[in-house]
């Protein structure tokens, strides 16, 4: 099976500092690859490359097997990698359902037309609407986007990925901020979207990435040092001793 | 419909109604007024796509402003003195129709908008500010240095340009044609934000990583409300060099640009009739405050100060509550 995702051998240091060295993954269809490490380990830096909003010093990332590493964020968004941010990015002053309508039209494309109405524009209405329904929030689509709680912001996010029908999840600490409930329903929204695109998931929860993941790579000072299944993960002993510690 | 959509019509009604009781009253002056308030808020309009929908701070709208206004003054002093604008390649006379100005002026407008905003939108905060305040400036100097058309004097035009099958001298069917077309940009300006390009705007004012995010281009949806921006500013232009039959550097200026900054303000920065609020406010209050003190802009400071502190969506967000 081809991997929708692949990162090769991508590098990315800050001064000194070698924040990505020489790492490796691939998304395959139908999973969810977690992706965990210590603080400073690298998956920041590592997302930003894969999303496009920083370029990798070394290395290639390919989508559908397509080089996309000279590609900007938007291009790569345009190609199908829908991005999750680790702290809530949405227009916070637009309504919860414009922010979702804002997810179709970058799907469907059809930006500069002037005397269109959004409103009216059905195909629209009907994706973003479908999106909110999705993630539970189809009763607050009227509502202004700054005035939801923290948990419904990361809903709201993953409700716009949505839109954007991608190839592919990236998401970064979805979980983050949200309480054992919070938790439990994201974890529980995350497991079925695995059908529709897969997910490479940034999470500290352990619970989640331990409840979810087909697959875990785990990065400490910027290196690969495991990546296995969970239960591979679980055991193994250089894992154990960087980041589960008495955990695991 | 909002409460906003209301007062919209109520301040547009009102304008007119101003315009044809000064008529009725027999006060052309009063007429002349309301048609200057009118065309400097179709200008505020202009900014308010730029600055109000898409996020844009642009202190060189007197750019826009004052290519309206020579693109009127070109035209129509090439028609009054039976000179040709241009013989080669193609021969292109004056002309003293103001539809065919407007063209002209919207067209200018739009593409000098489109070369300014390519290179100042890679900027952003306040070096954007400065660039377009540059870009300003560098037209004003322009326009002082360039003697073929009055430098620093510039251009008078003895009859104001024609409209078929109106007197544009009269002044309420010159304020006719000024109310129209304000009416009808606002109507394009409430359209346009209810649009696709009206909710990238939005968005990439609001946060252009997350338009980014889904695949929109935010830099060329910011640069497109930039062209509609200027294009507009330009028609108004155009018109104020009419009401005035006079064109000069001073439509450059980066006065001129902080005052259509001020209607915006004024009215309420991204409010539909925010602007016809504040232009209106701002030409009632330069003839009463100025009739009783030549330091009126004193006093306009003041209010302004007050808005921009007490009541930050200006007259609108005072009567109709917060932009959402």
């Amino acid at each position: 099976m081809s991997a929708v995702l692949a990162v090769e051998g991508l590098s990315r240091r800050f001064g000194a500092l070698s924040a990505c060295e020489d790492v490796s993954l691939t998304l395959q269809p139908g999973e969810i690859h977690a992706l965990i490490g210590p603080n400073g380990a690298g998956k920041s830096t590592l997302i930003a490359m894969i999303a496009g909003s920083l370029a990798p010093d070394a290395g290639r990332i390919l989508l559908g097997g397509a080089d996309v590493t000279p590609e900007a964020s938007v291009a790569r968004a345009r190609r199908g990698l829908a991005r999750t941010f680790q702290i809530s990015s949405l227009a916070m002053q637009a309504t919860v359902l414009e922010n979702a309508m804002l997810g179709a039209l970058g799907r469907r494309g059809g930006v500069f037309r002037p005397f269109r109405r959004v409103a009216r524009d059905a195909g629209l209405c009907r994706a973003a609407e479908a999106a909110l329904a999705r993630v539970g929030l189809a009763d607050h689509a009227g509502r202004v986007t700054a005035e939801l709680s923290h948990g419904q912001r990361r809903q709201l996010e993953v409700a716009v990925a949505l839109t954007l029908k991608p190839r592919a999840f990236l998401m970064d600490e979805p979980m983050a901020g949200l309480g054992a409930e919070g938790s439990r329903a994201m974890t529980a929204l995350l497991d079925g979207l695995r059908r529709e695109a897969p997910i490479l998931l940034v999470e500290h929860d352990m619970d989640a990435v331990f409840a979810l993941a087909d697959r875990i790579t785990v990065l400490d000072y910027g290196r690969v040092i495991a990546s296995g299944t969970r239960a591979e993960i679980r055991a193994h002993p250089a894992v154990r001793a960087a980041y589960l510690g008495a955990e695991a | 419909m909002r409460r906003e959509d209301w007062l919209t019509l109520a301040l547009l009604a009102g304008l007119g109604a101003v315009g044809l009781a000064a008529w009725a009253a027999g006060e052309p002056f009063t007429v002349t007024l309301a048609t200057r308030a009118a065309i400097l808020a179709l200008a505020g309009v202009g900014l308010n796509i730029a600055l109000g929908l898409g996020g844009m701070v642009s202190l060189g709208h007197a750019v826009f402003f004052g290519i309206g206004g020579y693109a009127m003054g070109i035209l129509a002093s090439h028609a009054q003195s039976f000179t040709p604008l241009l013989t080669a390649p193609v021969p292109i006379a004056g002309t003293q129709s103001m539809p065919v100005i407007w063209v002209v002026a919207v067209l200018a407008g739009a593409l000098a908008a489109l070369a300014i905003g390519a290179l100042s939108l890679r900027t952003s905060g306040v070096y954007f500010i400065m660039i377009t305040l540059a870009f300003g400036q560098m037209f004003f100097y322009f326009a002082i240095s360039w003697p073929a058309y009055g430098g620093e004097d510039g251009l008078s035009i003895y009859v104001r340009n024609g409209f078929p099958g109106l007197n544009t001298l009269d002044p309420i069917q010159f304020f006719a044609i000024a109310y129209a077309l304000l009416v009808v940009v606002v109507a394009f300006a409430g359209r346009l934000a209810a649009s696709p390009l009206g909710l990238a705007l939005d968005a990439a004012r609001q946060n252009p990583e997350r338009v980014r995010a889904v695949g929109i281009d935010a830099y060329r949806v910011r640069l497109a409300g930039f062209v509609i921006s200027g294009a507009v500013t330009a028609l108004a232009g155009a018109l104020f060099a009419d009401l005035n039959r006079f064109v000069s550097p001073a439509m450059f200026s980066w006065q001129t640009s902080g005052e259509i900054m001020i209607f915006v303000i004024l009215g309420g920065v991204g409010r539909l009739a925010g602007p016809v609020a504040g232009a209106a406010l701002f030409v009632f209050l330069e003839h009463w405050l100025g009739g009783l003190s030549e330091f009126w802009l004193i006093y306009l400071g003041a209010l302004l100060l007050g808005i921009v502190l007490f009541a930050r969506g200006g007259l609108i967000g005072l009567v109709a509550g917060a932009r959402r």
